[in-house]
């Protein structure tokens, strides 16, 4: 009925863009409270150390006005936490309060917090604060931690082991004895973090007249903030608000519940006044969490014809110094052993997860979850079984897909999957790197002394996370997402989400979405959320869920609202509401398409003139739907990521000359969101393939902790990135969006793991160490001669 | 983190700020292009009482040539020096080796004086300072003194600057005709301070090389005119025989220590590698 093409599908910019390029984001750290203290904490030096005394008078002495505050005064307002999982009842984790109270168990833990008019005085205060400290063994290398002999990294606890799980299927011992071909690598995957631009950022302002407590920060999951402040500062629900502004990133690290954040909040309650604290660079890398750090020894048995016949992955993880509180802390482990192999047909698989303590900050959820490692594992052994069996890398994969009639089904590790494209995405990916072509450009340089290396990667990322997976764990996040849409009485729309923006753009997707619906432009939908008084409950950002949860919701909201506005539309024209459509910003004819009457005029009458409705119509014009994932646990994307790269074998140096990534993630809102969340993910995953690492000394002390040390990626490394898309919409919701936010990260370390390999291999040389290093790759050289 | 307090003070002439710095002898710093000074002061590894920025002085800004000499002030940034067609004329040593000094932010404000004062022995300036043979003005109240670069770097962050010094400028011989130069260094990433490096400089006769200067920086404490695996090279034709005796020189003089970036082995590998290719460079740009 309209001309105009559907919003949904179209590369339309999104609509902060403009306004964060010309410098007016307003970020937690730009917002101004009267009466604000600043907020800054006394950390540990020491990875692990009996706290013996506290005194704050030097403090005082430095700063008259400053105000000292121990764990032991914060826990007086403040209960401490457990990173426990209900359905798991093996898993430990010792109790954890906000600022550390008797012992510190990792360099950086904060164990007093120190209030003045200015980040400066506090900090000056802080430095001044004398703590009597008696050092302890520390747990800080991963893998010894599980050592008979390795230090605690809590003594009560007796041991390090805080979780063990195994999977199996079939008889993978049979089936890898009566491999024509297997192969094993021991692999290890170093500790790293997420580092987003604007560091984590928290003001609390507590107002004791009405016991209301209103927090404004960098979260990407206000709810689950605005839950934890109320139990364990005992301020009921109602009465807790968390509001988002704009959030500058968060790859996952401003999930978490941190310590310092809480402790803000219980320093406004104890003096009545806002109170702030932001993480500078520095704190960042010794207080967010940390992510990855694995070792994973794999081995996978293949046919003479390449089939795979068994596989098995063994994986050594680590929390860290605490099991993260509220949300999944198992799972950067058990994605490794669920997730391996999913793409490949296989019926015999082990896996088997140790998770242990160490004493360093705690391990979180860092985007991708495990599926890198997963990833990597199975992509570089399958690599190393097409060498052996003498099959190209691209047919080995295609001979091992599950095949099309396969689904739905349920892996070995688990994972439920409908319909994939596996077969699809690679051979777009093959078309679109030229793949043959670079073969042939490979050969012919190797002749001349260039080792130049390809990389395919077959990757899946898990979105959308339903209750299936949280609820059962009693972690208090809603995996469900909401939205109220409501016509304005200029015709406009405003939509009001759970989904929190974090610089995704998602809020311009449910703009389109809904835009679609109530047949008005984009530019005609105002999107706002970020406040947990205002807006539906919800999640808010991770398990790239945006689109698929939270816009599905819009999209539910929107048919409600456009359901009201023709049942409104026909009372005044007197016409059947079935008869009647929107387009155009109106409401028309839907047989014609002739207008009828305008969305301005609806909402004219709707809002201020019901004394000319006939008796008994009451006009709704705003409405609020739900969505949580009812029919499957979670949206499985897939897709194919190639990487093409020349290794100086004199330097051990990595060039990277191309990146290439076919996703899947269903049906596609906006493609220019999509490409820039798979180009950031690649980025990321760059990043743990080649440069970043959390690199610790025995004791625990971080040797990297600044951004001259930790290297992230950066343009001048990084090649082009080109991003091809299949659809395959996921069944179950109007919509049909999966999500797209972490493929990048998935699928890219293997890409580039295993394009160094190819490079490597004519010298006898292999690493499977992340990050590859030059050293790493000079020592892998100089121990193949 | 935010800097500790202190006193700023911007004076408009150099008997002002060489008046301050006897004055405050030992308690103050000088603030040029602040892209070192100013992480260290808000990460408290420094805390001065004093700083002086000399940022109005123009006695101490401008490249010139004089007498084969070219005259680098210490205020000249290092945007000013990478596009400075005197600088591309008379020292392509440092033009070839300006695209490495960090990023774009960095050099439109950091400066030619700054870092060679700063001595860190991971920076570029300093090492190809120590390659063409560079010298030094240093002024104080106590009067002028010029140093020659080979001597200037004393150890990590340590100079010949007493506390009450000033670096004016530096004054680098213009290259002579016959003469090539070669800048090659080894980074995790660009603009990274680099693994290893080398700056290479002689005059080339065919494929012999005379007069010939390398200098290594990037392991150990301070740049060093590698004298060693200089003389290894010179007066000889350019082979694979000469290429290993350079890089066994090197092996032998080359004291670097090992980081967790990379080990003293590897940073010496890499100084190995770079200087016989800086060299086949050199060769082939003519």
């Amino acid at each position: 009925m309209t001309d105009r093409p559907e919003a949904a599908g179209r590369p339309l910019p999104r609509g902060s863009a403009r306004r964060l390029a010309a410098g007016r984001g307003r970020y937690a750290d730009d917002l101004r409270f009267p009466g604000l203290l600043h907020l800054a904490f006394v950390r540990s030096p020491h990875a692990h150390a009996r706290i013996v005394k506290i005194d704050p008078a030097p403090a005082l002495a430095a700063v008259p006005a400053a105000k000292v505050f121990t764990g032991a005064d914060i826990a007086a307002v403040c209960t401490p936490w457990q990173g426990k999982m209900d359905h798991l009842p093996t898993l430990v984790s010792p109790p954890q309060h906000a600022v550390a109270v008797d012992r510190a168990v990792w360099q950086g833990e904060p164990v007093a917090a120190v209030a003045a008019a200015s980040r400066a005085l506090a900090e000056d205060a802080a430095a001044a604060v004398a703590v009597e400290w008696e050092p302890l063994p520390a747990a800080a290398v991963r893998d010894r931690t599980l050592d008979a002999d390795a230090a605690p990294a809590h003594p009560e606890l007796g041991g390090n082991l805080a979780y063990a799980a195994a999977i199996r299927a079939g008889d993978p011992e049979a089936a890898l004895a009566g491999s024509a071909h297997v192969v094993e690598a021991c692999f290890s995957f170093a500790r790293h973090t997420g580092v987003p631009l604007e560091p984590r950022t928290v003001i609390a302002d507590y107002d004791p007249g009405e016991g209301r407590l209103t927090v404004h920060g960098s979260h990407q999951a206000p709810w689950h903030q605005q839950d934890t402040l109320s139990r364990h500062l005992g301020i009921p629900e109602h009465l807790v608000r968390v509001v988002t502004p704009d959030i500058g990133g968060g790859f996952g690290i401003k999930l978490h519940i941190y310590g310092e954040e809480i402790a803000v909040s219980a320093v406004s309650r104890i003096l009545g006044r806002p109170v702030k604290y932001t993480a500078d660079r520095l704190e960042s890398f010794i207080s967010d969490i940390q992510a990855r750090d694995q070792r994973v020894e794999a081995r996978m048995g293949v046919d003479a014809d390449g089939a795979i016949r068994g596989l098995s992955v063994d994986a050594l993880s680590s929390f860290g110094a605490f099991a993260s509180y509220g949300r999944a802390p198992v799972n950067e482990g058990m994605m490794t052993i669920s997730m391996a192999g999913g793409p490949y047909a296989n019926g015999h698989y082990e896996g088997r997860l140790r998770i242990a303590f160490q004493n360093k900050p705690p391990s979180g959820m860092y985007r991708a979850v495990g599926q890198p490692i997963a990833c990597a594992v199975t992509e570089q052994l399958l690599d190393r079984a097409a060498h052996a069996a003498g099959i190209d890398p691209v047919e080995m994969r295609r001979r091992n897909y599950w095949a099309e009639d396969a689904f739905p089904l349920r892996t070995p590790g688990g994972i439920a999957m409908d319909r994939l494209s596996l077969r699809q995405c690679l051979d777009r990916l093959v078309a679109m790197m030229g793949y043959d072509a670079l073969r042939a450009e490979q050969a012919a340089l190797r002749r001349s002394g260039v080792y130049r290396g390809i990389g395919v990667a077959t990757f899946l990322e898990m979105t959308a996370i339903g209750a299936e997976r949280y609820g059962p764990a009693g972690a208090r996040i809603s995996t469900q997402d909401g939205a109220t849409v409501r016509l304005e009485p200029s015709g406009r729309v405003r939509c009001v989400t759970s989904v929190i923006e974090i610089g995704q753009g998602t809020l311009s997707a449910l703009a389109q979405i809904v835009a679609d619906r109530l047949g008005v432009a984009p530019e005609d939908v105002g999107v706002v959320g970020g406040d947990t008084a205002l807006a539906p409950y919800g999640g808010g950002a991770w398990a790239s869920r945006g689109l698929t949860i939270g816009g599905e919701a819009a999209w539910r909201a929107a048919e409600g609202l456009r359901a009201n506005i023709l049942e409104l539309a026909g009372s005044i024209l007197q016409a059947d509401p079935a008869g009647l459509d929107l387009a155009g910003g109106a409401v028309c004819d839907r047989a014609t398409g002739e207008t009828r009457i305008t969305l301005a005029e609806i909402g004219r009458i709707g809002h201020f003139r019901q004394d000319t409705l006939p008796p008994g119509v009451q006009p709704e014009l705003a409405v609020t739907r739900h969505y949580a994932p009812d029919d499957v646990p979670f949206a499985l994307a897939n897709g194919v990521q190639g990487s093409s790269l020349e290794v100086d074998a004199e330097t051990g140096g990595v060039r990277l000359l191309g990146h290439w990534v076919v996703e899947d993630c269903g049906r596609i809102v906006n493609p220019l969101l999509v490409e820039e969340q798979i180009r950031g993910g690649v980025v990321q995953g760059i990043g743990g393939a080649l440069f970043e690492e959390c690199r610790y000394d025995e004791h625990g002390q971080l040797l990297n902790g600044s951004l001259a040390d930790y290297l992230v990626p950066m343009a001048a490394e990084l090649p082009d990135i080109h991003v091809g898309h299949v659809e395959t919409p996921l069944r179950g919701t109007a919509l049909g969006a999966k999500g797209a936010g972490e493929a990048g990260t998935v699928g890219a370390p293997a890409a580039v793991l295993l394009a160094v390999n190819d490079a490597l291999r004519p010298l006898g040389a292999q690493v499977s160490s992340l990050p590859i290093t030059p050293e790493a790759v000079l020592n892998a050289i100089a121990a193949a001669a | 983190m935010k800097a500790p307090r202190f006193s700023y003070v911007r004076p408009e002439s150099l008997d002002s700020v060489l008046e301050l710095l006897a004055e405050h002898e030992g308690e103050a710093r000088i603030l040029a292009g602040g892209q070192s000074l100013m992480p260290t002061l808000n990460m408290r590894l420094s805390e001065p009482r004093l700083l002086i920025d000399i940022n109005r002085i123009d006695a101490l800004k401008g490249i010139s040539l004089e007498d084969g000499t070219v005259r680098i002030g210490a205020l000249a940034r290092h945007a000013e020096v990478l596009e400075s067609p005197l600088a591309a004329e008379h020292l392509p040593l440092i033009a070839d080796a300006m695209p490495h000094v960090a990023h774009v932010a960095v050099r439109n404000r950091g400066t030619f004086g700054g870092s060679i004062a700063l001595a860190d022995p991971a920076a570029e300036l300093p090492a190809c300072a120590v390659a063409l043979n560079a010298s030094f003005v240093l002024a104080s109240t106590r009067g002028r003194r010029t140093v020659p670069a080979r001597s200037f770097f004393h150890g990590l962050y340590e100079t010949e600057l007493a506390e009450d010094e000033l670096l004016v400028e530096a004054r680098i011989p213009a290259i002579a005709p016959g003469y090539r130069s070669a800048f090659m260094e080894f980074a995790r990433r660009h603009g990274d301070f680099a693994l290893a490096g080398v700056c290479c400089h002689a005059r080339v006769e065919g494929c012999v090389l005379r007069d010939v200067s390398l200098a290594c920086f990037g392991g150990e404490d301070r740049p060093r005119f590698a004298a060693a695996a200089s003389a290894a090279a010179e007066g000889r034709a350019w082979s694979e025989e000469v290429k290993d005796a350079v890089k066994a020189a090197l092996g032998g003089e080359l004291e670097p220590e090992g980081t967790f970036h990379a080990s003293a082995e590897t940073r010496v590998h890499l100084a190995q590698v770079l200087a016989a290719r800086a060299v086949d460079r050199m060769l082939a740009a003519g």
